[in-house]
């Protein structure tokens, strides 16, 4: 049977703020305990991105993604979707999602997955979609025995990792973005 | 029920969408990665994704021509957007969120940004509409036809007219964002973004003028089929 091809991407542009990052869309939670990721995103000449679409997706804090195909017995909030997107700001490529940090997600090995948010990045002047993952700097032991992060070169393992910022509360991580460059971040194909 | 499901999705196919850089759309080149992208194992993580949980939708979000709110009727060529969300199998995909923006008849966008095409606003035309696809896969728009309009990425560059389209599907890597054009346009062959596409896909884009959606003394109506990435479950039953 002949398989149909897939319908092409296409940038977003430059107004895709006009549906696609409502107000208040990064933000996926206001409980206590939810922490800050926020980072800038880079060009190739280390100018920031003033249009930059991001798009967030992770499982709860009991590891269980909000979707049909998730069927495990795991504690899951029906408030909490673990999706979030938003623009850059326009001035200064900056953005921010308040979240709850994610629990442990099974790998096909029988092992569970560090911590991890995954992140699609797209923007005016992105002909496709970029498919990454945002891990924890304070998940060390996890991360050491996380199945994608030990197939990634160890030189550039450091771009999937967010840091903590010392003193900050709610904790905030910085992920920052590069998508090109000595320091690219690490996009995956699947 | 405690375990999941975890579907197993094709290669990417690659070969149907654009590059990450494509110099005449001179913006990619800064900002299209460069470094190979590194295979990983399809998990949880990739096989799940937003499409099902992320659906609010109400029935006036589908009519662009009233969705504005302000009690009037959007100027311009009214027309209904109509097809099917696809998987490479050809079987439908319900649930499918999809999301469009949009110029106005004049080719001009509701955005803060800057322009400097002296093109009028239409206070009853905002842009943006959604709906969430039925059982077999199909949804439905009603609109005005947008407008070409100029960008500045190179001399006297238009777009030809388009409509923006997003789809949440079941899962991460079904992710699509795209844009729909109306065949014939003579602007097609001036387009890099149109035209960063492989050749053998482009026609997947465009939508053609459909008699058979067109409503009298209402509507004019154009079909397109969107086909997004599918897993690997056959469509065929054992010994079939």
């Amino acid at each position: 049977m002949t398989k149909l091809g897939e319908t092409p991407s296409q940038t977003v542009g430059p107004y895709f703020s006009m549906r696609l990052a409502g107000e208040g869309q990064n933000i996926l939670t206001t409980r206590d305990d939810r922490i800050v990721i926020e980072g800038t995103v880079v060009d190739g000449a280390d100018n920031h991105i003033e249009d930059a679409f991001l798009e967030i997706w992770q499982a709860g804090p009991s590891g269980r993604y909000n979707h049909p195909d998730d069927r495990r017995d795991l504690e899951l909030e029906p408030s909490f979707t673990g999706f979030g997107r938003t623009a850059t700001d326009f001035e200064t490529g900056r953005y921010r999602f308040e979240t709850l940090k994610p629990g442990l997600v099974p790998d096909p090995e029988g092992a569970f997955q560090a911590p991890h948010v995954s992140l699609i990045v797209q923007g005016r002047g992105m002909l496709n979609p970029v498919f990454t993952r945002i891990y924890f700097s304070d998940e060390a032991e996890a991360n050491a025995d996380d199945l994608v992060l030990r197939s990634t070169p160890e030189a550039r393992r450091q771009t999937l990792i967010a840091e903590l910022q010392e003193g900050s509360n709610p904790p905030v991580y910085r992920f920052d973005i590069r998508m090109q460059g000595e320091d690219e971040t690490v996009f995956f194909d699947f | 029920m405690t375990e999941p499901i975890i579907r197993h999705y094709g290669p990417k196919a690659y070969s149907d969408h654009p590059p990450f850089s494509y110099p005449d759309y001179k913006s990619t080149v800064l900002r299209g990665p460069q470094q190979d992208l590194l295979t990983i194992v399809q998990t949880l993580s990739e096989t799940t994704g937003p499409g099902p949980v992320w659906t609010e939708v109400s029935e006036e979000d589908a009519d662009l021509t009233t969705n504005a709110g302000k009690g009037g009727t959007a100027i311009g060529e009214r027309i209904i957007v109509t097809g099917r969300v696809l998987d490479e199998n050809g079987n439908g995909i319900p649930g499918v969120l999809l999301e469009i923006w949009q110029a106005n008849a004049c080719g001009r966008y509701v955005h803060w940004r800057e322009t400097a095409f002296p093109a009028p606003l239409d206070p009853n035309f905002i842009g943006v509409g959604q709906c969430v696809s039925g059982e077999g896969g199909e949804y439905r728009f009603l609109t005005i036809k947008p407008g070409p309009y100029p960008w500045g990425n190179h001399p006297n560059a238009w777009r030809p007219a388009h409509i923006h389209f997003s789809l949440l599907g079941p899962s991460l890597g079904s992710r699509l964002v795209t844009q729909m054009y109306f065949e014939d346009d003579q602007l097609f062959s001036y387009d890099p973004i149109f035209n960063s596409a492989p050749e053998q896909a482009r026609d997947r884009m465009i939508a053609h003028y459909d008699h058979d959606v067109t409503e009298e003394n209402w509507a004019l109506g154009w079909r397109w089929d969107i086909v997004l990435r599918g897993d690997m479950a056959t469509p065929f039953e054992e010994g079939e």
